[in-house]
């Protein structure tokens, strides 16, 4: 049902305009007197050392990698959360193995370490 | 008169007010969180929070948005600026937009589409690209590092969130929010006592969660003051940092709603099968609640010495008495006690996370990640499993 979604797009429509237009408004009446010093990124009233855009830990990488698994995994079991009660003791079957190849990977990650953050 | 109830019957007319009712008042609801969470921490600490503006501090929130209103504005000379623009822009319509499936009552929704639940995952899931793109374009080793941060915990605890919300799914056997509250309703049960009250682990994992996705404490690492400044909005000042501010509240408030919503029954009042308690919980407790604010209202009021806040809070308290009064009329009350009873709830939740925040020291990084990779996912797994043998066994 196509005109159940359009109210929802209606909302995100306003939803979007709502802080374009604070913005926009609060430009008209705010003061603007800005000089070099205060345009500086902030760091405790000297200037910088080194620009932001360098490197960072890798245990980042590696949240994020074992987040995009974990997040699917999570995906495929909603179709099955709401046919659960007409899937019945077949549906419960299915989802214990399919979990249990999650949890070996989940296991073998632990044990790599990839879950440590030091 | 006809033509009102043509507009009253059209069914654009909910969706439409509702938008402009949650878009329109939210930010002033916003403020006012701040100014409770304010008064409740003050109250945790023995003192006495904002006092000034207002009798007891009622009309700090206006303030404040004022005044942020009419702050300059400074864009970072190195930062990317038209990320710099657009990420708050991205926090605040992703977290506004996860309200439009949210039922306050029955039948008052924007929408009700059956995947509403996915509707709100997939809203806050994008809210964490306004807080990346938002460190990131500052261009400041605190922002970057808030952001990074940031982005880690929400991943990480997104999962355990997602997780915890499949047990509430596989009771109410749909994703459509309106229908997982009248599965409640048939089933004469809110979904935290389920299962013979297995269902409370999924709760207490969603509960641990929600607070970490919403960047609160003690999971409040991305803008810790302590080590970061203020994490990811160091460089926003202005209306662009209550932009992030309105967001953070307006995910408090969905979050706090989708708890409700899926395990304490959303706007079902307790025992909504039983019929002879309408009396005191649909007319009785509201009442009360109102009758006891407003008189609390007045008393305090006489302890002001200043007069024009002595006047503005017996306005206050007599305002409080009348609601009283009008929620005893019958129509009135058949309109209004199921989103007085969803708002209590999720007033009730606010209020759980204001006083954790009152409550507990930061956790350290490491810590913040072994709970949720260590703790949360497996619990929430075992949860899932554990409450689908036992469903089962109590279905057949």
């Amino acid at each position: 049902m196509p005109e159940g979604y359009l109210p929802i797009f209606v909302f995100m429509v306003v939803a979007l305009l709502f802080p374009v237009v604070a913005i926009v408004a609060a430009k008209l009446v705010r003061p603007s007197s800005p000089f070099a010093t205060k345009l500086e990124a902030y760091e405790c009233g000297i200037k910088a050392a080194s620009s932001s855009r360098g490197r960072y830990t890798v245990r980042f990488y590696i949240v994020a990698i074992l987040f995009v698994i974990f997040d699917v995994e999570t995906i495929f079991l909603y179709p099955w959360a709401v046919r659960y009660q007409s899937l019945g003791w077949f549906g419960v079957a299915e989802v214990t193995v399919f979990l249990v190849i999650l949890v070996v990977g989940y296991v073998w990650a632990y044990k790599k370490g990839a879950l440590q953050w030091v | 008169m006809d033509m009102l109830q043509a507009i009253l019957a059209h069914p654009w007319f909910t969706p439409l007010l509702l938008t402009a009712l949650i878009i329109g008042l939210f930010p002033l609801v916003a403020g006012y969180i701040v100014l409770v969470e304010r008064k409740v921490l003050a109250d945790m600490q023995v003192r006495l929070g904002p006092m000034r503006v207002g009798p007891h501090g009622l009309l700090q929130p206006i303030a404040d948005a004022l005044k942020l209103l009419l702050k300059e504005d400074i864009i970072p000379e190195e930062s990317d600026k038209a990320l710099f623009w657009f990420a708050p822009v991205i926090s605040t319509f992703t977290a506004l937009s996860a309200f439009c499936v949210i039922p306050f009552a029955s039948g008052v929704y924007v929408a009700d589409v059956n995947v509403g639940l996915l509707v709100i995952s997939a809203m806050s899931s994008v809210g964490i690209l306004g807080i990346v793109l938002g460190g990131w374009a500052s261009n400041s080793h605190y922002s970057l590092l808030g952001a990074l941060r940031s982005a880690a915990q929400l991943v990480s605890y997104e999962v355990a969130l997602a997780l915890a919300l499949l047990s509430g799914v596989m009771a109410a056997g749909t994703l459509s929010m309106a229908g997982i509250v009248r599965a409640q309703q048939e089933r004469h049960i809110w979904f935290i006592f389920d299962n013979y009250g297995l269902m409370l682990i999924p709760f207490v994992v969603y509960v641990i969660s929600a607070v970490a996705e919403t960047n609160r404490a003690p999971f409040d690492l991305p803008e810790a003051e302590s080590e970061l400044v203020a994490g990811f909005h160091t460089e926003y000042s202005g209306f662009r940092w209550a932009l992030y501010f309105l967001a953070e509240y307006a995910n408090i408030f969905v979050v706090s709603a989708v708890a409700v919503t899926l395990f304490l029954g959303g706007w079902l009042r307790p025992f909504p099968n039983v019929s002879w308690l309408e009396l005191p919980f649909n007319y009785g407790f509201p009442a009360l609640l109102f009758l006891l604010i407003g008189l609390g209202s007045l008393r305090l009021a006489r302890k002001l010495t200043w007069r024009p806040h002595a006047i503005g809070m017996t306005g206050v308290g007599l305002f409080m008495i009348l609601l009283a009064g009008v929620v005893l009329i019958p129509p009135v009350n058949a309109v209004v006690s199921s989103p007085f009873w969803f708002l209590i709830k999720v007033g009730g939740f606010v209020y759980l996370m204001i006083w954790l925040r009152g409550t507990f020291p930061r956790f350290r990084y490491d810590q913040l990640m072994n709970i949720g990779w260590k703790i949360m996912i497996p619990v929430a797994l075992g949860a899932i499993l554990l409450n689908a043998i036992v469903g089962m066994l109590r279905i057949s």
